[in-house]
Formats: structure tokens, sequence, C-alpha cells
């Protein structure tokens, strides 16, 4: 049997006490700084919206609490030409990638928006269907490598979506074609219920990559540090022609699969308190307050911060729900077929009649 | 006059294809065996010798993985034109086509769009083995955000893929399997495009409407010279072309005029498309219908092991009898 752990052991750069294994990389005291405020916005923003759907204003949200340096570590080395392919919990990711926090409102509130990407961000929608996004992502790699432009893609999706045909398949498309793509499995342990021995008999998914003859690697996902360098350095592989390349980042959920269901009723609180231990915040924290470069005023005002922008966006996303529903005929075709003109206009006239 | 030849509809296509990867640099062929094989029925013959690797491309065996690939490819700037082997197989790849490209469009409010044609051969009757001849197509009709386009000649072949391929949507397009080589008709040289959306009449007549689509054309023209020449019956033939979107005018108007419908294809008949076209006869036409709209389709069965696929396809003697039945109502 593969050793998986043995073969890809766990790249560690900042461990959970907060210290720092070796050094820093390409990343700044400036950097992390600014990645700890960021953080702890996302994670302000990510349990006020667990709260607006327990008070009813969005409906199912899928937190990513616990998994932030994850995701923010994903996309920490792309620049503007490159291309970020993400699943239904990476708001966080998709959020530094050019999507206002908003969209992630409107997916659980069902806003005709939520796709909606501002023009000129390189970011797909949240991908719904468990590895269908890991396709497209070979495919816009595989479009970027046709063109010859020097443009690295990153695909995201979790651990459940390991077990999906389309993620080999897009393995095995993308190891065959070359294209310069990096697969970012944010390894959370859990699918809904389902812990990851059920979900596979191997042992790390990172080894998944020697089926497919492409370089794997496995990196503490609760370690900004680490997973932005590593990215550093595989975005710049696969810009310059290597690739594809597998990352599995061992994170955690450290909330509810989303907010229709119980964690307590599947898992131990043992587990969730060795990884709350380990949560990405806190080694940050404490390592920014080792350094004497972060004080209990400059979390206040972190806080503070965090608090009003955190509003702004929730006043953006209740400034939005005025939205006709008549786009909902706008946009299945690039020109509305007469069959569907007929079926717009009985539609609009149900809403004058039932009102929007 | 431009130069025509006599091509069949495997040779039609063959040249859209080509015409498509001069006119636009974006075009790329993929599949399983579309590069040096030409395609299990040789419709991308010569375009990887013509266009290289990079255009015209051999995929590894996976459906779900071409069309996927092919959504991000579209996304991406890139208008790939997919070719699944068999129809039958598109249930590998139901997922990628029904929620992903379909959806590209409506997802992102128009955002993104996944321009791409999905090629399959579709039908039966060449004594293929299972699920080689299943016609699928009313799985796709039901599927709002693809068009579903089938030919039945060489003209509209060509015609209709070129306009397929510059559609700004995805389209999937069904090709009669048996009819490939089945017969030549004249095929301008020249680029030109047959519009998707449009059903053609293509034989004019004041009894009886026949509707048919892709490989059962063929089997509704020959009836129609039948009750022509031997019952003195005029029928009006439309040949859909189009199922997504339907071109619901050409057919209430044609019923309008005839009072009379027969619709005919292959697909099993519960949920089938003939459904769909009864129905709306009888929404659009219903005070001039003199007879109830009727069916000849496959049988509610799995498509059948081939030594029962002749008995089991409709036939022309079996659109005659509907017709017949129709007018005498």
């Amino acid at each position: 049997m593969t050793d998986g752990m043995e073969m890809f052991p766990l790249i560690q750069r900042l461990d959970e006490e907060g210290n720092l294994i070796g050094d820093l990389g390409v990343l700044s005291l400036a950097d992390l700084k600014e990645t700890y405020a960021t953080m702890r916005f996302l994670r302000t923003f990510d349990e006020r919206a667990w709260n607006l759907q327990r008070q009813g204003v969005i409906g199912t949200y899928a937190p990513f609490k616990g998994q932030e340096a994850a995701q923010m570590g994903a996309v920490a080395a792309l620049e503007d030409t490159d291309w970020l392919v993400p699943t239904y919990r990476d708001w966080a990711a998709s959020y530094l990638r050019g999507v206002p926090l908003e969209h992630g409102l409107f997916f659980s509130k069902g806003h005709p928006s939520l796709g909606d990407i501002p023009a000129g961000k390189r970011v797909l929608p949240a991908q719904v269907v468990i590895a269908a996004q890991t396709l497209h992502g070979v495919g816009v790699a595989w479009a970027t490598k046709l063109r010859h432009e020097k443009v690295a893609t990153v695909v995201t999706f979790g651990d459940g979506a390991t077990s999906q045909g389309d993620f080999h398949e897009a393995m095995n498309f993308a190891s065959v074609l070359a294209v310069p793509l990096i697969f970012f499995c944010e390894n959370n342990q859990w699918a809904i219920s389902v812990p990851l021995a059920r979900q596979m008999h191997a042992e790390t998914i990172a080894q998944r990559s020697i089926a497919y003859g492409i370089e794997g690697f496995r990196v503490d996902g609760n370690d900004y540090v680490a997973v932005a360098n590593l990215m550093h350095e595989l975005s710049e592989r696969v810009r310059n022609g290597e690739g594809p390349f597998l990352v599995e980042a061992l994170t955690y959920r450290l909330g509810a699969h989303t907010t229709a269901d119980d964690p307590g009723k599947y898992r131990a609180i043992e587990e969730e308190d060795l990884w709350i231990r380990r949560d990405p915040l806190v080694r940050l924290e404490r390592w920014l307050r080792a350094q004497g470069q972060l004080s209990d005023e400059d979390l206040a005002a972190i806080d503070a911060d965090s608090e009003r922008k955190v509003e702004e966006i929730i006043a953006g996303f209740r400034e939005a729900l005025d939205i006709s529903p008549l786009v909902l005929f706008d946009s299945v075709y690039a020109t509305l077929p007469s069959t569907l003109a007929s079926q717009r206009a009985q539609f609009e006239a149900r809403v004058k009649e039932v009102g929007a | 006059m431009p130069d025509m030849a006599k091509l069949t509809i495997a040779q039609a296509l063959n040249q859209a294809l080509e015409a498509a990867l001069m006119e636009d640099s974006a075009v790329v062929i993929l599949g399983e065996d579309v590069g040096k094989d030409g395609g299990v029925f040789r419709i991308t013959d010569g375009l990887f010798e013509k266009f290289g690797g990079d255009r015209v491309i051999d995929t590894p065996l996976a459906e779900s993985g071409i069309v996927g690939t092919s959504v991000g490819l579209a996304m991406a700037g890139m208008k790939p034109v997919a070719e699944i082997q068999f129809f039958g197989f598109i249930y590998e790849t139901m997922d990628q086509i029904a929620s992903q490209a379909a959806r590209v469009r409506f997802r992102s409010l128009g955002r993104y769009s996944a321009p791409m044609v999905i090629r399959a051969p579709f039908g039966g009757g060449v004594k293929a083995p299972e699920i080689h001849s299943d016609s699928l197509e009313a799985l796709f009709t039901h599927t709002p955000g693809i068009k579903v386009v089938v030919p039945s000649n060489p003209y509209d072949a060509k015609g209709l893929l070129l306009s397929a391929i510059d559609d700004p949507d995805p389209v999937l397009f069904l090709e009669p399997m048996r009819l490939y080589r089945a017969f030549r008709d004249e095929v301008p040289e020249e680029a030109y495009r047959v519009p998707l959306g449009k059903a053609s009449v293509v034989r004019e007549g004041t009894d009886v409407t026949l509707i048919g689509w892709g490989p059962s054309m063929a089997l509704v023209l020959a009836a129609a010279d039948e009750l022509v020449a031997q019952y003195d019956i005029a029928p009006e033939v439309v040949d859909l072309r189009t199922l997504t979107p339907l071109d619901e005018e050409t057919i209430v108007t044609s019923v309008q005029k005839t009072q009379r419908a027969v619709v005919v294809h292959e697909a099993v008949r519960t949920s089938g498309f003939g459904g769909e076209i009864a129905a709306l006869i009888q929404e659009k036409a219903f005070l001039y219908l003199e007879a109830p709209v009727l069916r000849v389709t496959g049988y509610d069965t799995p498509y059948p092991m081939t030594m029962f696929e002749d008995l089991w396809l409709p036939d022309t003697s079996q659109v005659v009898t509907a017709a017949l039945s129709s007018v005498r109502f």
C-alpha cells in the first residue's frame, strides 16, 4: 500500500502555536498584517451570513469558517490575467479575485445575479454540482495554452469531489494535455456527514497525482504562509509551461456543511476542539503578536472596520433585491426565441397580476 | 453560379468543419478518434492533416471530459466542436450538457456563455451494438438553454452546421447516422449558412401535413411519393431541421391549411417530441383540425437488439397508413 503521508509530507511554515518554521518565503511582514486583517474581515462576514440565514434574510448558506487560509492562499499568487474556477464555498477566494461578497449572499438568497461576475474579473460562477468545475478548469487552462498565453488557472474543490468521475476525468485530461492548471483541493475532511475515510481508501488526496503522472503536494491548509508560498511557486511554474499540479490543502470545516445540518450529529466534539486550536486566524494572530505587530487596539480597529464593511455589503445586498423577475427569460439564450418570447409575455402578465 | 458538387451528408459536414476551421482560429474540433482516424464515420477526415493536432484533437475516452472541457474552452473564448462518437453515449455527459453548458449564460446572467457544438451520429438502422442507435432528442428539447438541430440532407447539413458553429449558444447537432452516405445532393462549394430555428416545407400539399426530422425524413418523403402516386393524396411535408427553438409558425400555418397532421420519429413514443408537436397543434390550430394528430414512432421499449431493429423502427408503410387514416378520419 502506498504510504501517502510519507510520500507527501505536510508542508508547513507557520505551526498552530504561531511559530514560524523557516522563513516567510516570498511574503513580507506587511503582507501578513494585511492578510490577517482581511482574514478577520472574512470571518466576520461568514459568521454574519450564518446569522442572516437564521434571521430568514437569506436561504441555505455554506460557511467557509476555518478554510480562510486555504482559500486566501490558493489565490495569493494570481494575477489579473489568471483564472479562478471555484466551488460554492469559495467566497473568500472569489472575493480576493474581485467578486464582491454580496455574491455569497445572492447565492444563498437565490438572487439571479449570483453568477454575474464583474466584467474583467477572471472568475467563473460558483459551481454547485460537485467536481463539474474541475473539467471547466481544464478547459479554461487549455484555452490559454492553445492561445500561448502565460496564464495560470486554479480550480478549487473539496475532498468529496475527489470521489466524482468528473474529477478523475479532469485529472486525466489535464495531465494528457499538459495544461497550465493547479488542482487545489480544500480537504476539509467532511463531505456533509461523511468523513474522508469513508470517501476514499487512500491515505492522502495528494497521492492521487501519482496515478496521473503529475506532481502532487500536501500542504497545511490552515497555514497561510505555507499555502501562499507553494502557490507562488506553482503559479509561476504553470505560467512557464509546466503543470498540471495537484495540491491537497489539509484544513477543516469548523462549521456545518450548510445552515441545514448539525455537525453534532455526525462528528465528535473532541475533533472539533482539536481543529479549533489549529484555526488559521489564531496562529497568524499569535505570530503577529509575538512580533509586536498586533496590539489589542489594532484588533479593535480591524473589527470595527470589518463590521463597517460587512454592514455595507448587507446594505448593497438589500438594495440589489429590487430586480425584475423578467431577467429569468433574458439570459437563457443570447437572443430570445419567439417561442420563449410568448412565455415571457405570459410571465410578465402574471408578475403584474400577482406582484413581484 | 458557384460550383456545385454532388455530396453525401458525410462529405457536406466535412466541408462545413473545414470551412469553420479556416474562418475562425478559435474553432477547435475534439473528441474520440477525430484526429488521424477522421472519426469513426470519417466526418473529420483529413482535417487533422490539414490543421494539426492543436485544432483537431484526439481526447481521452471520456464523454463527460470531452463536453466538460469544451464548456471551459468556450467560457474562455474558444469555439469547441465536440464529437460524441454515438448519441447513446450522451448519457455519460448529461450533467455537463444539461446542468453546465445549457446553464452557463443563465447562471451568470449573460456574463459568460458557452458557444459550442456537440455533434453526434443520430438514429438507428445500421445494426450497431446496444446504446449506439437510441434517439434521445427529447432529453434535450426538455433542457432550456441548448439548441437542438437535426439535418436530414447534405445541403442543410453543411449550412446548419456552419450556423451552429456561429451560434452564441450551445448547440446539439444530431447527424442522421444511416443517411451519412445514403444519397447525394448538390452542395455549393462556398461556406453558406442555413438559419437555425427555421423549418423547411420540403413539399407543398393540401391534404395532410407530414412532420419529421433527421433520419425520419427519408421515410416521410418516400411515403409522400406513395401517397401522391397511389392514393391521389397531396401531402405537405415539413422538415423541422431545428427542434429547439421550434419553428411553430411553419407547423401551425401548414396544419391550418391541411387540417391534418402526422408526426414521425424514431424515438420511443411516450414523452417523445411528437407529443409536443401534437400539443402545439391542438393549442394553436384546434378549430382547423379534421382529425386527431397521429404519431408514427418507436415503441416504448429500449432500443431493440438489432435482429428486430427493422421491424421496430417506423417505416414508410406505417407513415402511409397513418396519413390515410388521418385523411379518412
